[in-house]
């Protein structure tokens, strides 16, 4: 709060209303009603619930088919996360030293950003069918029979190299800008104490570049977990059969096409306490980065 | 035009921290008053309260003859310039000079002959298109002050509008705020940590020290006459000298056991004497030893930094006295001595 | 490609440097190099797309995407934004846009609107309950739609709200993002400037209007571009939400468009490629005029 905040009683809360309405309505009375029923058993035609307590979220924990798409999800959000940052941070620090044509990299390289998941997955369809698709072609004059939505291991392989593809530019852009911050003064001190490139990029550019890289790191486990949804939905073509899919795509299919509210809610729960655990983390870093600067 | 006057005005914060101690002060109608102290002494506390940016936690404060206390900031018939402008950044010169009384609904033809006199006053006739953002400092400072001026108000506050500026120009427009002000005949508070500023502006100087006001009195007061030990090396540069000293049968003795003069007082006990640096004269008989280590040379004069049988001592001369380190023997101005209590640091 | 040029240009210069140059010169090359192919692997995929919207669907079905420019395209672009399909034969091309428009507009106009005005009453005013109110919102950060999409599904069921514009739009804007954005902004303009203009006479609302809003604008104008890419973008909820294909989006119209890929007659591929296209035009075409805000925007606002 300012220091010579205004005093008036009602207008403030006449401003938040509207956004504290929307967020009882949309917010708080699904995530408690999500908490709540997880801990329900639905009756499968719709006549009422029982309380199970605790039993959705063991089942869960015995249920190996969950087991292993947590698994996935793991894998997942480790390789989608470490190559969209490894090539986005390669591209950033070319594009940070190259003088002419600077912008127009900056441009070519982001504007994916604006592409939405689907789409990214409808072109995935495209690239990696099973008949004449580009990448396809390119992977068996390697050797490799690749089937798209057949083959689970190749199915899992599209969706990460699609999820990196889309995710490259906003790492660029945090990156790219993460090193523009970089003040002059340390570059050029560091450029007389250091005459290997390579030794001034890890002992004085990475290291400043770590807080950006920390604060990245939690955004693309959060791609990774909720936004590649539309990836991974048109890559299966909307047919999860023996399909590789995240925790997310799990409580969608479950809840909405399986019509499992307990077990979907508890996964939904499971999933809250993910991104709060995330979120804090976060936080934290967020406030030791304020104290930084 | 209006007299401002504080009684047993107090400030604590929501925290608890006490930043203005229970204060009474008297600003006459015109005058130009410097408020000075330390950082964190609580001068812009006490300022933001006369503005009524910051609630009073105690007392009456009065401008002309209305208790505002409760008073909107608006309606306090002021104006404020701040240390970093607070100018609107998206607003020309102009609409940022004009927005006071647009506020309080002048008319367009009002608005702008006020602003055409301000900006003629301050030079800015040139710049009343422009923005903020393509404006020098000095420029801003004086949009700022534009502002103030357009409003007129019945008292002018200053929180440190020059210490954004540098030396050769914080010297220039020291001097032109102090003539319009004298030109306006309106009363005006100034904030500044700086004491050239506080010396060469006001009317009367408030020396604040940690909440508290350490004497309230004209530059030459403040100056000649400190109230307490900590006004004397506040003001002044180079400080006023501070020695050890004691009273002794009848005579004030500095520690080595040379007597400097007849005791005002009847007492005994240590004592603190202060003498001004320009108050010193070198004599080859003198009665001191003055051993100096260090030759400042600053062009109109020199300062001579060394010690007095052990202790720090400064003395000042003119340009035409050359000096190297070395013994010396000096003298102090007897009538220009001043004493203080040890234990409170107050004048005696 | 004007950086091709500049690549060869550095080649010659490098040649007729004396050999103290060269090292700098060669490392040059590279960088330019690593961008070349990184700016080719971002752009070669939807040029590809975009060519193939040039051939017939059997074509297509033969040969996948291609690489030549071909006789089609017209046809194909036009029969995407405004032949009719779907079931009900309630659907072109041009009201998916319309829709898409309307959600990404809707979208980010209301979140501003909302959010600047929530985080005014947090940063500007006394509050008892400010903190309060704070951790009411800011706790939204913390779970995305996507985790509790079924029980949103459940609320604007009841509320009745499916296949209408405000249950597509208002869901999404429960969530604190731009807020806490407008929050950190206000709390970085200078307190003076709100205490000059106190002294100046304006109250709260004139010193929204007059000094807040108009100092925001560039703020504005960033999570604008942010938030309709956002939610031009969007695609679990639309799914789940809009089951009219008349309030289909474009995004939402690509899971249609995959669905009848696998079936038995030949899909529809021309007409499918050409409404993908179609779906990245707006927020990329925001996003490339206007990506010094957006960027702007998007790195000062996450922080
Ligand atoms: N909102 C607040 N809550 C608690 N204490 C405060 C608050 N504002 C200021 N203080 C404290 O009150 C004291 C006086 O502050 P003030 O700003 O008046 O100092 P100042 O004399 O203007 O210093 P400076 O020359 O650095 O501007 C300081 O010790 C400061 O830490
Ligand atoms: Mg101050």
């Amino acid at each position: 709060m300012k220091r010579a905040g205004f005093t008036n009683v009602w207008l403030p809360i006449a401003l938040l209303l509207p956004q504290l309405s929307i967020i009882a309505i949309f917010f708080y009375w699904p995530a408690g009603w999500a908490l709540q029923s997880s801990f329900y058993l639905q009756d499968p035609f719709g006549f009422g619930s029982t309380f199970v307590g605790f039993e959705n979220y063991t089942d869960l924990t015995r249920n190996r088919e969950y087991l292993r798409i947590a698994g996935f999800t793991v894998v997942f959000c480790g390789l989608v996360t470490f190559f969209s940052l490894a090539l986005a941070l390669l591209l950033a620090v070319k594009a940070d030293k190259v003088i002419r044509g600077a912008k127009t990299y900056r441009t070519l390289l982001m504007w994916v950003y604006a592409i939405a998941p689907p789409v990214a997955g409808f072109m995935g369809i495209m690239f990696f069918d099973q008949r004449n698709g580009p990448i396809t072609e390119f992977f068996q004059v390697l050797g490799w029979d690749f089937k798209l939505g057949v083959n689970y291991f190749d199915t899992a392989t599209a969706m990460i190299m699609v999820s990196v593809w889309k995710q490259i530019p906003v790492n660029f852009i945090f990156f790219l800008s993460g090193l523009q911050s970089i003040p002059r003064a340390v570059r050029e001190a560091a450029m007389i104490d250091n005459r290997s490139a390579a030794g001034r990029f890890w002992g004085v550019t990475f290291p400043l570049l770590a807080p950006t890289a920390f604060f990245l790191l939690i955004i693309n486990i959060t791609y990774a977990l909720f936004d590649t949804f539309g990836i991974i939905d048109t890559l299966m073509k909307g047919e999860p059969g023996n399909n590789p899919m995240t925790l997310v795509y799990k409580v969608y299919l479950d809840g909405f096409r399986g019509n499992d509210l307990g077990g979907s809610s508890a996964q939904s729960v499971i999933l809250m306490i993910l991104v709060l655990a995330l979120t804090v983390f976060q936080f934290r870093l967020i406030e030791r980065r304020i104290h930084y600067t | 035009m209006a007299q401002v006057s504080l009684s047993n005005i107090r400030k604590v914060y929501p925290n608890g921290f006490e930043a203005v101690q229970p204060s009474d002060i008297q600003i006459n109608d015109g005058e130009f008053v410097v408020l000075v102290g330390p950082s964190g002494c609580g001068k812009s506390t006490l300022l933001r309260m006369i503005a009524g940016l910051e609630d009073i936690s105690d007392g009456e404060l009065r401008i002309g003859d209305r208790v505002v206390n409760d008073v909107d900031p608006a309606d306090r018939d002021i104006a404020m310039v701040f240390q970093n402008y607070a100018l609107y950044p998206h607003m020309t010169v102009e609409k940022n000079m004009g927005y006071g009384i647009k506020n309080r609904g002048a008319s367009k033809e009002e608005i702008a002959r006020k602003v055409a006199e301000a900006a003629g006053m301050l030079n800015l006739t040139e710049y009343l298109t422009r923005r903020p953002s393509q404006l020098s400092g000095g420029q801003r400072q004086r949009v700022a002050m534009g502002r103030a001026i357009v409003r007129d108000p019945a008292l002018f506050l200053f929180d440190e509008p020059l210490s954004n500026l540098d030396a050769k120009l914080r010297n220039q427009m020291r001097i032109e705020i102090k003539a319009l002000q004298r030109r306006l005949g309106t009363t005006a508070v100034y904030v500044t940590h700086d004491q050239v500023e506080a010396m060469t502006m006001a009317d009367r100087i408030i020396v604040l020290n940690g909440g508290r006001i350490e004497q309230i009195g004209t530059p030459s007061q403040i100056y000649h006459n400190p109230a307490s030990t900590f006004v004397a090396s506040f003001m002044g540069a180079p400080p006023m000298n501070l020695l050890e000293g004691r009273f002794d049968n009848g005579t004030v003795m500095i520690n080595g056991g040379t007597a400097l003069m007849p005791s005002p007082l009847q007492r005994s006990g240590p004592i603190t004497v202060g003498i001004r640096p320009e108050d010193v004269l070198l004599e080859p008989t003198g009665p001191l030893p003055f051993q100096v280590d260090i030759v400042e040379e600053l062009g109109a004069h020199r300062l001579l930094h060394g010690r007095l049988e052990d202790q720090n001592f400064t003395v000042h001369v003119d340009k035409e006295t050359h000096v190297s380190p070395g013994a010396l023997r000096i003298a102090l101005k007897q009538d220009a001595l001043r004493l203080f209590d040890v234990k409170t640091g107050q004048s005696l | 490609m004007a950086e091709l040029s500049t690549t060869s240009d550095t080649l010659t210069t490098a040649k007729a440097q004396p050999v103290r140059r060269k090292r700098i010169k060669i490392s040059n090359i590279v960088d330019h190099a690593v961008l070349i192919a990184g700016a080719v692997l971002m752009l070669l995929p939807v040029v590809m797309v975009f060519l193939t919207t040039g051939f017939e669907d059997t074509d297509i079905l033969r040969n996948g995407l291609r690489i030549d420019v071909g006789p089609h395209m017209g046809e194909n672009f036009s029969n995407a934004m405004f032949e009719r399909s779907g079931f009900t034969e309630a659907i072109t091309g041009m009201r998916m846009l319309t829709n898409s428009l309307i959600l990404g507009v809707g979208f980010a106009l209301g979140k501003i609107a909302i959010s600047l005005l929530a985080a005014y009453a947090i940063v500007y005013f006394r509050l008892r309950f400010a903190t309060l109110a704070f951790w009411i919102i800011f706790t939204t950060l913390l779970l995305p739609l996507e985790v509790r999409i079924l029980p949103s599904y459940e609320a604007i069921q009841r509320l009745g709200m499916t296949n209408t514009y405000g249950g597509l739009i208002i869901p999404l804007i429960a969530s604190a993002t731009a807020t806490f954005f407008f929050r950190q902004f206000l709390m970085s303009v200078p307190e003076e400037l709100a205490e000059a203009a106190r002294i100046d006479g304006a109250g709260p609302v004139k010193f929204f209007i007059d000094i807040l809003v108009p100092l925001s604008r560039t703020m504005i104008a960033a999570i604008f571009i942010i938030m309709f890419v956002f939610g031009w973008n969007q695609y679990l909820w639309p799914t789940m939400i809009t089951t009219e294909e008349s309030m289909f989006t474009l995004v939402r119209g690509i899971k249609q468009i995959v669905a009848v890929l696998e079936g038995g007659t030949i899909p529809e591929y021309g007409k499918s490629l050409a409404l993908a296209i179609i779906a990245m035009i707006p927020p990329v075409l925001i996003v490339v005029f206007f990506q010094n805000w957006f960027v702007k925007g998007l790195t000062e606002s996450d922080k």
